[in-house]
């Protein structure tokens, strides 16, 4: 994540900062450069900097310092009007006065386009979210999901080649928000904009994004691909916040290249792929996925680490069996055990032997 | 459902109508609500809706004439305005009698000043010949106690009237119909006299005045009617009665007094005639103009008040305008919505901003903005009109800044107070706060989040104001107007005191005619227009921007 000003970059924040009330800063050294066509997901707590920084793209926020270009130019002092960008926003911000026709009519309108012309783009967007009979409607005539997609087409229709959204699904049900997921990200590939998507839920980052940058604290904390960023975090915040987490911690005891020895704080002693431990006595948090936790030592590869753990908790999900365990002290220890005819289903109180492989197992900063 | 066979209204489960059935349901807690609004309700209804009932209904209400002049008006019906003659004589003598009861009970004034809207004069003719009806019936009185001391005794007459076989107990309740709506009261009690029937038919105009006289006596003074002498109009009955009675088959009390009288009166005494009398009273009274405006008002309601109430009159040839000098009415009602508008605008352009200002400030800036606007309403209105008077004068602080300033010669300095432009700045003033808050409430639940989507759209900041922000802020607009001109277009204080001449609304003439000309039949006229204005445009309002988009709060 250098500040590269790589040609190839569409967009492209450089050293940018943002402060609010001048003593604490709420965006902190930012550097993000994206290519044309690409599907960026600011991924974050509330908080953590996220939406700032897409407020800032927009062109509502000015960066306090740094700059901010997009295809190469600078528009740290371009109005909002005048940078051609499309939004969606978190309550859709659609206008209860106009029409859905006179909703998407707005922007070409202000653009001087013609009648006929417009007519055309209005259908064409309207049709691409499939709501082309609901042209006369207004906005609250509408159920959430249509107002969505009509805010979808509006910051559509007048063809930009960059599309902001801020959690623009946060106020749909479960299946909608899916529905909806998939919608956006189709369109968003079928017409190659370059997206930049900001949500706090990390299922939607995962599922949609070609690449995830996870904030915290005014900072990138990794910038990744989906998988990347889920099987290898780069410290603990992330390994954290996304998916679900086992965390051991401990001390380091001995590194050698790609594996180092962790004494937990039971004193037990396991191996791990060092990730950003770097000396020996240093403390850590050992991370590991439910799912990659086994209690089949047949389906363990040899010199896999076994560790005692009793059954506190097991709940039974239909495709998987969520077992909460205590490991070396740790009494939010969870494995996920697919629901297979050889499964075993375990018992309250049960004393059992679990394991992993030393791969799956990473430690991270404490 | 395709194999349901029932096709009436839908039945609840124990076979009633499920509309019926879920009415009853609510009724009860349709009842209960209501108990609680019940106090409210009842205060309202009678402090507030029961007053302005009575008040709008004396616009109309004309009973005064009918009710002082019962007679003369039913006899007056008769009589044709367009022949251009005075009425007969059977009316100046209707009148005489009516006219005399009422000046006993002095109410005759009353029905003057009541004419005196639609003729002027007739105040001043009705007043002074209530004082000289006397002389009619003392002329006659004199002869007769001359010729016959018992003419002067209340006893005789009161034998005489009541007589030795049948009373009439229904003339003395008509009678005191007659003196109930003269006084405007129930009056109780018994009068302890009735007309003999015998002595109706014989002397029929002195037994109608004697009825009266016993009526106003018992009931009004409160005195035995056999211990005190009649009225001089009596007398002027007994001489009109005497001239064409036949007394030989009479026998009954002082029946030689009476043949004496009649001989007496045919010797001594010309005929009574009543027209000669009032035309010696005040020649007006055989104007026919009189009498057609009597003719005119004696309906019982009239339109008049608000004929008066636009510049009309009702005259006896029909409606017209009355004359460019009298005019009044149409042009302040003209000035008063004129103002009003006026003010509901600047209300608009000075508001507009400053709601806009608390709309979006942080909190801690709009709360100081808040109390800013909301310190006017702290203070008296008194004082802030005063505070107008002193700040607009010709020698007040804004003159004396232009003067000091050079901008204004000391000679010539602006005169702003006490016309239009003096009212409608400190109504403005006065009025602004409920135009920035109902807009500052509107203003509050419109999200940044529109300006935003309409900028990221590509419009400029006017543009996103002007189609996006504007036209949702209109249901405040709206609310803030109709509050401001409702209450503009019925102002009393400020105009009353910064206004003058020029700039005082139609308000100020209502309370005029309510404290001072006591018109109050032309005041609630004037306020029933005003009323209907208001909700002719309150109408208005609803079919063109919609009294849903109305957001108070």
């Amino acid at each position: 994540m250098a500040a590269t000003s790589d040609s190839e970059a569409f967009v492209a924040f450089e050293r940018v900062q943002k402060s609010y009330d001048g003593e604490t800063l709420v965006v902190k050294d930012l550097n993000l450069t994206m290519p044309k066509g690409e599907f960026l997901t600011m991924l974050g707590p509330s908080g953590s900097g996220k939406t700032t920084c897409l407020m800032m793209l927009a062109g509502f926020e000015t960066a306090t310092y740094g700059e901010i270009k997009l295809d190469g130019t600078s528009i740290n002092n371009i109005p909002p009007h005048k940078r051609g960008i499309g939004m969606v926003f978190q309550n859709y911000a659609l206008f209860p006065h106009m029409t859905v026709a006179e909703n998407l009519s707005f922007p070409l309108e202000v653009r001087k386009m013609g009648k006929s012309e417009r007519e055309g783009k209005i259908k064409r967007a309207l049709d691409m979210v499939q709501m082309g009979d609901f042209a006369g409607r207004r906005p609250t005539q509408l159920s959430g999901g249509q107002q969505q997609r009509i805010a979808l087409a509006r910051a559509l229709v007048f063809e930009p080649e960059l599309v902001l959204m801020d959690e623009p699904l946060g106020a749909l049900d479960k299946q909608l928000r899916e529905h909806m997921q998939f919608e956006i990200t189709r369109l968003a590939h079928e017409l190659g904009i370059t997206t930049v998507y900001v949500t706090h839920d990390q299922t939607e980052a995962l599922t949609m994004s070609d690449r995830v940058a996870v904030f915290n604290d005014g900072r990138i904390q990794q910038l990744a691909a989906p998988d990347t960023l889920y099987e290898e975090p780069e410290n603990s915040f992330v390994a954290q916040f996304i998916g679900e987490n086992n965390t051991l911690e401990g001390v380091v005891k001995e590194i050698s290249g790609n594996t180092c020895t962790v004494q937990l704080d039971n004193g037990e002693l396991i191996s791990a792929r060092p990730v950003n431990v770097t000396e020996v006595g240093q403390r850590t948090q050992v991370s590991i996925r439910p799912e990659r936790v086994e209690t089949n030592k047949e389906r363990l590869q040899e010199g896999a680490h076994l560790l005692k753990a009793e059954v506190l908790e097991f709940v039974y999900m239909g495709d998987i069996f969520r077992t909460r365990l205590r490991v070396a002290g740790n009494d939010d220890f969870v494995m996920k055990t697919r629901n297979a005819p050889d499964q075993e289903r375990l018992k309250k109180g049960q004393m059992v032997e679990i394991g992993w492989l030393p791969d799956d197992c990473r430690a991270l900063d404490a | 459902m395709s194999d349901t066979t029932q096709n009436g209204p839908m039945l609840a489960a124990d076979g009633t109508p499920l509309k019926r059935s879920l009415n009853r349901a609510l009724r009860r807690q349709k009842l209960r609500a209501l108990m609680l609004i019940a106090p409210l309700l009842i205060f309202v209804l009678v402090t507030f809706i029961a007053p302005i009932a009575d008040m709008l209904f004396r616009s109309v209400e004309n009973q005064i004439v009918s009710d002082t002049l019962p007679t003369a008006t039913e006899v007056l019906e008769d009589w044709d305005h367009t022949t251009g003659a005075p009425p007969g004589e059977e009316v100046y003598q209707a009148l005489y009698y009516d006219l005399y009861l009422a000046a006993e009970a002095r109410a005759h004034t009353r029905l003057g000043t009541r004419l005196n809207y639609e003729y002027t004069g007739v105040s001043s003719l009705f007043r002074s010949t209530g004082r000289g009806l006397e002389d009619l019936g003392e002329e006659y009185q004199d002869i007769l106690e001359d010729a016959d001391d018992r003419w002067g005794e209340g006893a005789f007459w009161y034998e005489l009237m009541t007589g030795t076989g049948d009373t009439d107990a229904r003339l003395v309740r008509e009678h005191r119909a007659r003196l109930q709506a003269l006084e405007n009261a129930r009056l109780t009690g018994d009068v302890g006299f009735a007309p003999s029937v015998e002595i109706k038919e014989l002397l029929p105009q002195t037994t109608f005045a004697y009825t009266d006289f016993a009526v106003f006596t018992a009931l009004m003074d409160e005195d035995v009617v056999a211990e005190e002498d009649p009225w001089e109009g009596v007398y002027a009955g007994l001489a009109q009665d005497l001239e064409t009675a036949d007394l030989s088959g009479y026998d009954g009390p002082g029946a030689e007094a009476l043949v004496a009288a009649q001989q007496t009166l045919a010797e001594q005494a010309e005929p009574i005639n009543y027209t000669a009398f009032f035309e010696s009273e005040d020649k007006d009274w055989v104007s026919p103009d009189i009498w057609a405006t009597i003719q005119t008002y004696s309906s019982t309601y009239t339109g008049g008040y608000f004929l008066n109430a636009v510049d009309m009159q009702l005259t006896p040839d029909g409606i017209e305008m009355r004359p460019d000098g009298q005019r009044l009415y149409m042009v302040l009602f003209q000035r008063t919505l004129f103002m009003s508008l006026t003010i509901t605008l600047s209300c608009i352009l000075l508001g507009y901003p400053v709601a806009w200002l608390l709309a979006n400030l942080p909190a801690s800036k709009a709360n100081l903005l808040m109390i800013l606007v909301l310190l006017p309403f702290w203070t008296s209105l008194l004082v802030r009109t005063s505070a107008w008077k002193v700040m607009l004068q010709q020698q007040g602080v804004i003159n004396d800044v232009l003067v000091w300033l050079g901008l204004v010669d000391d000679a010539a300095r602006l005169v702003m107070i006490n016309n239009q432009f003096g009212t409608i700045v400190a109504m403005t003033h006065i009025l602004l706060p409920f135009m920035i808050l109902p807009l500052y409430s509107v203003m509050q639940g419109i999200p940044p989040s529109y300006l935003r989507a309409a900028k990221s759209l590509g419009a400029t900041n006017w543009t996103a104001f002007w189609r996006v922000y504007f036209p949702q802020s209109v249901p405040g607009i709206g609310a803030g107007s109709i509050l401001v001109f409702i209450l503009a277009i019925g102002y009393y204080i400020t105009p009353e005191i910064v206004g003058g001449r020029t700039g005082t609304f139609i308000s100020n003439r209502i309370a005029y005619h309510i404290s001072t000309s006591l018109n109050w039949g032309l005041a609630a006229a004037l306020g029933a227009i005003l009323l209907a204005v208001v909700l002719l445009l309150y109408w208005a309002y609803d079919r063109i921007v919609g009294i849903d988009n109305v957001k108070l709060g």
